[in-house]
Order: C-alpha cells, then structure tokens, then sequence
C-alpha cells in the first residue's frame, strides 16, 4: 500500500506536472529550433512572441465570455486560440518584412541576427505591457479537473490523491496533435520538404528553384501557430504574466540547445529533459520518502534538492553538462 | 539591331566585372556561349571560371557588366528565377541535401508544383499525389541512367564524392534544362564514372538539346565533350577555339606556365 502511495505521490507531483511543463517547453523550443535551422539565428524574441500570442488569445477570450460564448467545460481559450494565431503570424510577418529581411538580403552574420532579435524582443515585450499591462492575468475557465484528488482518493482508496487539471490534459492533447501535425508536414508535404532543404543547404536549395521569401512566410506562420499553442497552454496551466513569458526563454533555449538546435526531434526531447530535471530537482521529497523508508530513516527535512528559487539554474547547468559532452547537443544540431 | 549570331546565343555576358574588395575575381569578361554546344571553359587556377559561374547563375550579383540569356537580360536575378528560366547549374564541391534520401534529393528539384502551395497540399491531395508519382517515376529513371538507382534509399550525406557529382548531374536530369553550368564535374572521380558522366552530357546535349558549360581541368574529358573550348586568365577571356587550336596558342600557354617554362616547353617541342 505504502509502496503504491509513492507512485501516486510521484505521479501527482512530478509525472504529470513534468509532462505538461514538458510538452509546453516541447512546443516553445520547436518555434525555437525552426527558425534556428530555417532562418539561421537564434531568435531571443521568441518568449515575446509567446506572450502577444497569449495576450491576443486572452483578449479574444474576455471578449467571447462577455458575449456569452463558451465551450464548456473546455476553456473559452481554446476558441480564442485561433485568432491569436491569427494575430501572432501577422506581427511575425510584418516584423519580417520591416527588419528581418533587410538582414536577410544583406546577408548579415548570424550573431547580428541574434541582436536584431533582442531588439525586437524589447519592443514586443513593451507592445505586450503596453496593451494589457505587466500584472498576472488568469484566464482559465471550464472545468478545473479532469480527475480530482478527492474522487481519486474514493476509487482507490489509497491515502495519497491524484489530480489532473484540464489544462494539463489539454496541453498533452494539443501538444501531440501540434506535434503529429508538424511531423507530417515536415515529411510529407513539398513545402514542408522545401523547408528541409532550405535548412540543409539554402545555396543549392536557391539553385533548385525553391523561392526563399516563400520558405520564410511558411516558417513565420509555423512559428507563430507553435509559439501561440505554447504560451496559451502555459497561460491556462499556471497564469500569464509578461515577464514570466521572457523568463521562459532560458527553459525554452536551454530544451532547443540540450536536443541540438536546428533538430525538431531534438527540441521535443529537449523540452522534457529539461521540465523533468526542473521538477525533480525542486520537488520536495519527502512526501515520497515517508512511504518508502522504515520509520527510522525517515527524512526530518524537506528532502528538496533545490529551492523552487533557483529551478532556472537547474536549465543553465543542463545547457553547460550537455555542451561540454554533446556539444551539439543530444540529437545532432547543427551550427551555423 | 540583332545579327544572325546574336539570335544563336544562350549565354551572352558583357564586359562583366566582379570584384572581392581590390581583388579582381572577373576582370571584364566577355563571351558568348552558342545554344547546343558544350562549350568548355578551361584556365589555370584563380582564372575567375567559378566566380564567372555563380554571378551568371546569380549567386553573386556583378560588380558591373551584363549578362543575357537568349537575348533576354538576366543580370542579377535570384537563381530560382533562373532556375524557371532553364539555367541549372552544379558545385565545384558537390552539394546535396545531406539529411534526405538520393531520391527525395531528385525529387526536391523540380519547383513551382502544386504541393508546394499550402492550400494544394491540404486540400488537393489528389493532384498532389499524382505529381509526386509522376516525380517518382521520373527520379527512378535518372537514377537507373546514371548507374546509382541501388543507392536510392540512402541518405544523400552518406555518398562518396563520386555518387553526388552524379546525383548533381541527375539534378539537372529532373527538369527540361535549357543551360546547364558543369563546375568540375570529374574532379575526384574515377575513369569509370567519369566516363559514364560523360556519356549522359552527351546524350543529353544530343537528345534533349541541353547546352552546356564545363569547368574542367582533365583535357580528355574537354577534348572529349567539348567544342569550342574558352580559355580564362585573371578575370578575361583569352582565348577561344577547338581544344587544338587553345593548345596551340601562345597566350595560353604562357597563362598555364608562367614566361619561363613556356620558352622551354616551346624549345623541348621543336627538338
């Protein structure tokens, strides 16, 4: 019984935040890597992006609840998701046509490309405060849980519950249809093909007649769509607050950077290797141990590795562990 | 006003220029190439033959001068645009699509179908489905003529030197290619294979009316394929001719072996 506790304990706190964390990390870096492998830059306004897709997402969403619309009891959200793709992909091709490409064409060094992007990740984070302001907004409506600890607790009869929210189970949904989706494409559509070569040598693709500016839309849009997708599902799990969008580049760099940037597969393992030591590593033992452990050797502290405080050096110590044995990270990455 | 020669020109460059800061790379070329020929380009190394190459096939953009395809002006348009127009051109040092099959890497090439429109690919899957079996049908039988079709499933990074100089030229099997620029085509490979390279340039010239450019350093191969032979020196053209008549002139020579040796080559040959 002791021994089934602990797996519930260990599935309740780490299995299934993990997985959600993950997936959500999963999709911020393959925004990350895409344009890394297709638009040869590392692209620090990617945690921005995130947050204007969210924060358009948000809007539509007070909007439909004040019209009354609502899917119940999945989140109004979800409806408004399509618009905030919508709006994201615009201000990523406008964002293009206005800076990227005079880059572009000049055909700029790569490390100037990551300083373009820092501008303009200052500008669209003040765009994102500008227009609903730096507090924490809280946007999550519908059905709270799936599964609530309590009824869990009933079924089983064990001492220890097991809960799963709504919008842990959407984001694991999502994540693998975005995920399958984005395969498919990659693989088996000719744009999605054209994208791959343009990523594997942009000369010869240029000389196959793939028209590059076409490449680029394709990879814009995508990014957009997967850089909404993540940030709404981050929103509706915990809340959203611009800065916490900003801070989530480190993770969201560190997953890319771990799986070999410029590597899809890569980025989804990324985004788990990454959540999971996040959350092992702060996640307060104890509560495991008390059933594993003879009453005698029971731990008097927390058992917690790391304070929640520190969990972003847990993404910088990764980075620095996997560079120096992979230095191309865990998939092959590529550099440019 | 056009003469009758004019008319028979593909490629036509004017007095083209391309400078890397003070290095002059192209120093004023001026050339025609005829349409049906495979014309050779030959000269000694740092002559501007592949500099000549990628700013006709607009890689780089000229630092001045012009470049005509069938009368037409194709200065500086973006390669994907010339690659519509029929010119299709190959790397000195192979390249390819490292990460997808010699198949998929044929099939890559020919541009502008209706899977790569987002809306075809998602919602006229049929038509789409049928080009790509058309493509397949087409890649198979350019791998089978160039003696690599056992290699098809292989990831292209995987080939020897050999095999994607082939899969290069294949390349420019998968399209109706009005021009076609050939740099090294043989460098590092084998009398065999180089020999089956050949064969498919001359079919292809012979069959399908392609005109063609070759860089190349081995003399049989150009004496081989190539009539006329161009010759490039620091940027210029300096001579033009059959291969007998380039070997001939003094002037090349002397580009190919400096004053000094050209004086004992020209004395060890008349003893």
């Amino acid at each position: 019984m002791d021994f089934l506790n602990a797996i519930v304990a260990i599935a309740n706190y780490v299995l299934i935040p993990g997985i959600a964390y993950g997936s959500q990390l999963a999709l911020g870096a393959l925004g990350v890597t895409l344009i890394y492998g297709i638009l040869r830059f590392s692209n620090f306004a990617h945690g921005d992006t995130m947050a204007f897709g969210t924060m358009v997402t948000i809007l539509f969403t007070w909007w439909f609840q004040s019209l009354g619309i609502s899917i119940a009891p999945l989140p109004t959200a979800l409806l408004a998701l399509p618009f905030g793709i919508v709006f994201t992909a615009l201000l990523l091709l406008g964002t293009d046509r206005a800076v990227y490409r005079f880059y572009r064409e000049k055909r700029a060094a790569p490390v100037i490309l990551v300083i373009v992007s820092m501008g303009v990740m200052f500008i669209m984070n003040g765009l994102v405060r500008f227009i609903i302001g730096p507090d924490e907004q809280r946007f999550a409506d519908g059905a709270r849980f799936l599964i609530r600890a309590r009824d869990f607790k009933q079924w089983t009869g064990l001492s220890e519950g097991l809960a799963i929210r709504t919008s842990q189970a959407i984001t694991v949904v999502t994540a693998v249809a975005v995920v399958a989706l984005l395969f498919w494409f990659l693989m088996r559509t000719r744009t999605g093909k054209s994208m791959r070569a343009y990523s594997d040598n942009e000369d010869l693709a240029l000389l196959s007649g793939i028209n590059p500016e076409r490449v680029v839309m394709y990879t814009w849009l995508i990014v957009a769509a997967l850089a909404t997708i993540a940030g709404v599902l981050y929103g509706l799990d915990k809340s959203f607050k611009p800065f916490t969008y900003f801070q989530l580049l480190l993770p969201i760099f560190a997953s890319a950077v771990v799986g070999g940037l410029g590597n899809p597969i890569g980025a989804i393992a990324g985004g788990f290797v990454v959540a999971f030591s996040e959350v092992t590593i702060t996640y307060a033992w104890k509560k495991v141990l008390v059933y594993l452990l003879p009453e005698s050797l029971e731990p008097s502290g927390l058992a917690q590795l790391l304070s929640t405080d520190y969990k972003f050096a847990v993404s910088f110590a990764l980075l620095i562990i996997v560079l120096l044995f992979k230095p191309t990270g865990l998939f092959k990455g590529k550099t440019v | 006003m056009t003469t009758a020669n004019e008319n028979n020109a593909m490629i036509r460059v004017e007095d083209l220029h391309r400078h890397f800061g003070g290095f002059h790379a192209v120093d004023g070329a001026t050339l025609e190439i005829e349409k049906g020929t495979i014309t050779g380009l030959i000269g000694p190394n740092g002559a501007g033959k592949t500099t000549l190459f990628n700013v006709i096939a607009g890689v780089l953009p000229p630092t001045s001068g012009r470049v005509f395809m069938e009368g037409e002006e194709i200065t500086g348009l973006p390669p994907h645009e010339l690659f519509h127009k029929g010119l299709l051109r190959t790397f000195q040092i192979a390249h390819e699509f490292p990460t997808m099959t010699v198949r998929e890497n044929l099939m890559m090439v020919p541009g502008g179908q209706s899977g790569e429109r987002l809306w075809n690919a998602w919602f006229r899957r049929k038509r789409v489905a049928e080009e790509e079996a058309a493509l397949l049908k087409k890649a198979d039988e350019v791998l089978e003529f160039l003696t690599i079709d056992h290699l098809k499933d292989e990831k292209a990074g995987n080939l020897s030197g050999g095999q994607k100089k082939l899969l290069e030229l294949g390349r420019t099997m998968m399209v109706d290619a009005r021009v076609v620029f050939l740099d090294e085509v043989g460098a590092g490979v084998n009398r065999t294979l180089l020999n089956t390279i050949a064969d498919a340039i001359e079919r292809l010239n012979r069959e399908r009316g392609y005109t063609f450019v070759v860089i190349e350093h081995d003399m049989d191969f150009i004496g081989r394929l190539c009539d006329p032979v161009i010759c490039m020196a620091e940027g210029r053209v300096l001579a033009e001719g059959t291969l007998d008549e380039i070997k001939a002139n003094e002037q090349v020579i002397e580009a190919y072996l400096g004053t000094g040796l050209k004086n004992k080559v020209m004395a060890g040959a008349e003893t």
